[in-house]
């Protein structure tokens, strides 16, 4: 597929820069407007749980193909302080950072696969997907 | 600026605003809310790429504070995309107006100062005599 975008998350305009980069890499793998949004809202949230969590990050977007579907894929990896318990951060509503708790459950909601991998003390990576309905 | 009425805060979000600008916009918002005395404040938002769980939880400050400062919030022009994605995310905006347009937002605001001079009109008679 070779196309893979790295981008540093830091500060709040990296989170707007990274949620339009992979509205405009769906639109390249030939989803609707209506799921480019979706993806770009899941893209947001998880952008921003970074900046909450673990101040920077990194978010990696790329295509990918099975068998004949495409899609995208979103990996966010950080070296923050992982999350403590992940059932609890999965459950909507939940925050430990007067957020709205839809960050993650959110995200997950809007994605075909998502998984989530997190250490306490060395980070977390959270690696989703999204597939094109086939017609 | 298309100000229908003197007493209305119109607002509309030229592009995807970050945290901090929506933030800022719902600081400048309530404080506007103060200075101009206005009734009505209409937040445009026909240009928001996505609106996910900060920029729905400002928009419910904002319509929360506005409301605590007096004046009645109306959010209008949610895309149809957008509005498919809060779906999916499950965020609401439980307890604020919103409406089609902008057009339609003005009639609303005008309908709902209209309604809450009516409700303080009956006690007037009773206060003089």
């Amino acid at each position: 597929m070779g196309e893979e975008l790295r981008l540093s998350i830091a500060a709040d305009v990296d989170v707007v820069e990274a949620r339009q980069q992979g509205r405009a890499l769906a639109a390249v793998a030939g989803f609707s407007s209506g799921e480019q949004t979706v993806i770009a809202a899941a893209i947001s949230e998880i952008a921003r749980n970074i900046l909450m969590y673990a101040k920077k990050g990194e978010i990696t977007l790329s295509l990918v193909q099975n068998g004949d579907r495409q899609g995208v894929s979103i990996i966010a990896t950080d070296q923050g302080p992982g999350i403590p318990d992940i059932d609890r951060a999965m459950q909507y509503g939940y925050s430990t950072s007067h957020g709205v708790g839809a960050g993650l459950p959110g995200a997950k909601r809007l994605m075909d696969e998502f998984d989530v991998d997190s250490v306490v003390g060395r980070g977390t990576t959270i690696t989703m997907k999204k597939w094109r309905r086939a017609i | 600026m298309p100000i229908a009425r003197r007493r209305q805060r119109r607002s509309a979000i030229q592009s995807a605003l970050t945290d901090a600008d929506l933030s800022h916009l719902r600081e400048a918002l309530i404080a506007q809310v103060g200075r101009s005395r206005c009734r009505g404040v209409i937040v445009d938002v026909t240009a928001l790429d996505v609106m996910d769980s900060f920029a729905v939880r400002t928009l419910r400050d904002i319509a929360h504070m506005a409301r605590l400062r007096g004046a009645e919030t109306v959010i209008v022009g949610i895309q149809p995309d957008v509005a498919f994605a809060m779906v999916q995310l499950g965020l609401t905006l439980k307890g604020v107006a919103t409406v089609l347009d902008l057009e339609e937002g003005l009639a609303f605001l005008n309908r709902r100062t209209e309604e809450r001079f009516l409700e303080t009109k009956p006690k007037r008679p009773s206060e003089r005599g």
